[in-house]
């Protein structure tokens, strides 16, 4: 038996998200609409646990500054605290990893092409764990083991929708010849529209944002070549990271041949402080023609 | 031959490049060290002094010293490292976005409420040429 993708999860990471569920604000009135709207995709994940979660998301000046800009940065290493972005470290359990799986993912998606930097000591802000939040809620312990990926979408060039969605297809070829019997799933973090800088802050595009999810469950090889300037025009300076989205999607069974992905869950909510929040659940392949 | 960039005619944005980088380079490695609560304490205690640790230019020293976001957007800052300039100051991220628009912290919030800017005639430079 050898490892699977069981679903793709595709989310915003919003930190204010992370404020408002560990100092307890979730039953305010600003707050109540959208945890009442992810309580679906928590009741899906309660029944469909995975082993591992393959976490795709950005740094945004924590772990890393301007020193070393990697592209894709995979960790390694068997734990990961919480950074400290400035206000302390969120009151979140430490995120265990899942070594062996980073060791194989480097060896099985460097020689198919992608130079991913290796990082074996790391820090992992909001990015990484409001997903896991918004997933979890607050228990003592995270329920699965984390496989970090930082994308880089903080200095411009990013990484293209093409190149994205052509990783998560390696990630999907990596994953199935992991000789475990573990159930995995590829999370797309970040975005949807906004921005935070300059006179156009606070930018919304529900049009766009709502397309955007219509496209990656329906066309993500077109989304795949949707250029960075169309992110940054339409969905603000910010809304680059949904390119994120396309490395989760990459990996899934109808663009290897295989099933359409199962639509579970599907949530739109503006605002979280400056940001527009999507979440979407995919169970991978079980629709067939 | 130049690169093209066709993210430069987007209105009052700011795309961080690897050539606003290079500016900005002294400047975001500033910000980035006042994570470190000594090194909020001793920025605090004497903001040009520790200010002339880093080597910034003049113009950015000035605009942090204003608090001018925008200008040290122009200048190569990046939002998320400017942003713990911010918080050094006990700022929000609302009172640090809007500072950067023609909205107090209050309008911000409520245009957010009410579905955040449109980006109707806000996504190309001649939309805005009538602006004041
Ligand atoms: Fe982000």
């Amino acid at each position: 038996m050898s490892a699977r993708i069981a679903a793709a999860l595709f989310m915003s990471h919003v930190p204010a998200i992370g404020v408002a569920s560990d100092l307890g604000k979730t039953e305010e009135p600003y707050w109540k609409p959208l945890f009442d709207g992810m309580q679906p995709a928590r009741d899906w994940i309660a029944a469909n646990p995975p082993d591992v979660v393959i976490l795709v998301y950005n740094d945004h000046g924590n772990a890393f500054s301007l020193q070393m800009i990697p592209t894709f940065a995979l960790g390694m290493a068997p734990f990961y605290e919480p950074a400290d972005e400035g206000w302390g470290p969120r009151p979140v359990p430490t995120v265990e990893g899942h070594p062996a799986l980073s060791a194989h993912i480097a060896q099985s998606v460097i020689p198919a092409g992608f130079d991913l930097t290796l990082v074996n000591e790391m820090t992992v802000d909001h990015g990484l764990t409001v997903p896991l939040t918004m997933m979890f809620d607050k228990p003592d312990a995270w329920p699965c083991k984390v496989v970090p990926l930082a994308v880089n979408v903080v200095q411009h060039p990013t990484p293209s929708g093409r190149r994205c969605v052509e990783l998560g297809k390696a990630l999907r070829a990596a994953v199935e010849t992991f000789d475990d019997d573990i159930i995995v799933q590829i999370w797309g973090t970040g975005g949807m529209s906004h921005q935070l800088q300059g006179a156009r802050a606070g930018l919304i595009n529900a049009e766009f944002d709502n397309r955007f999810m219509d496209d990656m469950i329906n066309n993500p090889e077109v989304l795949a070549e949707v250029p960075p300037v169309e992110y940054l025009r339409e969905a603000g300076s910010e809304g680059i990271e949904l390119v994120m989205w396309l490395i989760a999607r990459g990996s899934m069974a109808d663009l290897a041949g295989g099933g359409s992905p199962g639509e579970v869950h599907r949530l739109y909510h503006v605002p979280a402080s400056n940001t527009a929040v999507g979440q979407l659940v995919l169970e991978n392949g079980t629709v067939t023609a | 031959m130049a690169i093209e960039k066709p993210y430069l005619d987007i209105p009052g944005t700011i795309v961080f490049d690897a050539d606003q980088a290079r500016l900005g380079y002294h400047l975001n490695q500033f910000a980035m060290s006042l994570m470190n609560a000594d090194n909020r304490k001793r920025f605090k205690a004497d903001e040009d002094a520790y200010l002339d640790e880093w080597g910034m230019t003049h113009e950015q020293k000035q605009a942090v010293v204003d608090r001018d976001f925008n200008r040290l957007l122009a200048l190569g800052g990046n939002i998320y490292f400017l942003a713990k300039i911010g918080a050094t100051d006990g700022l929000s991220y609302v009172q640090i976005v809007s500072s950067m628009t023609e909205n107090d912290a209050d309008q911000h919030a409520a245009m957010m409420i009410a579905g955040g800017r449109s980006v109707d005639g806000n996504r190309y430079l001649h939309e805005w040429e009538d602006r004041p």
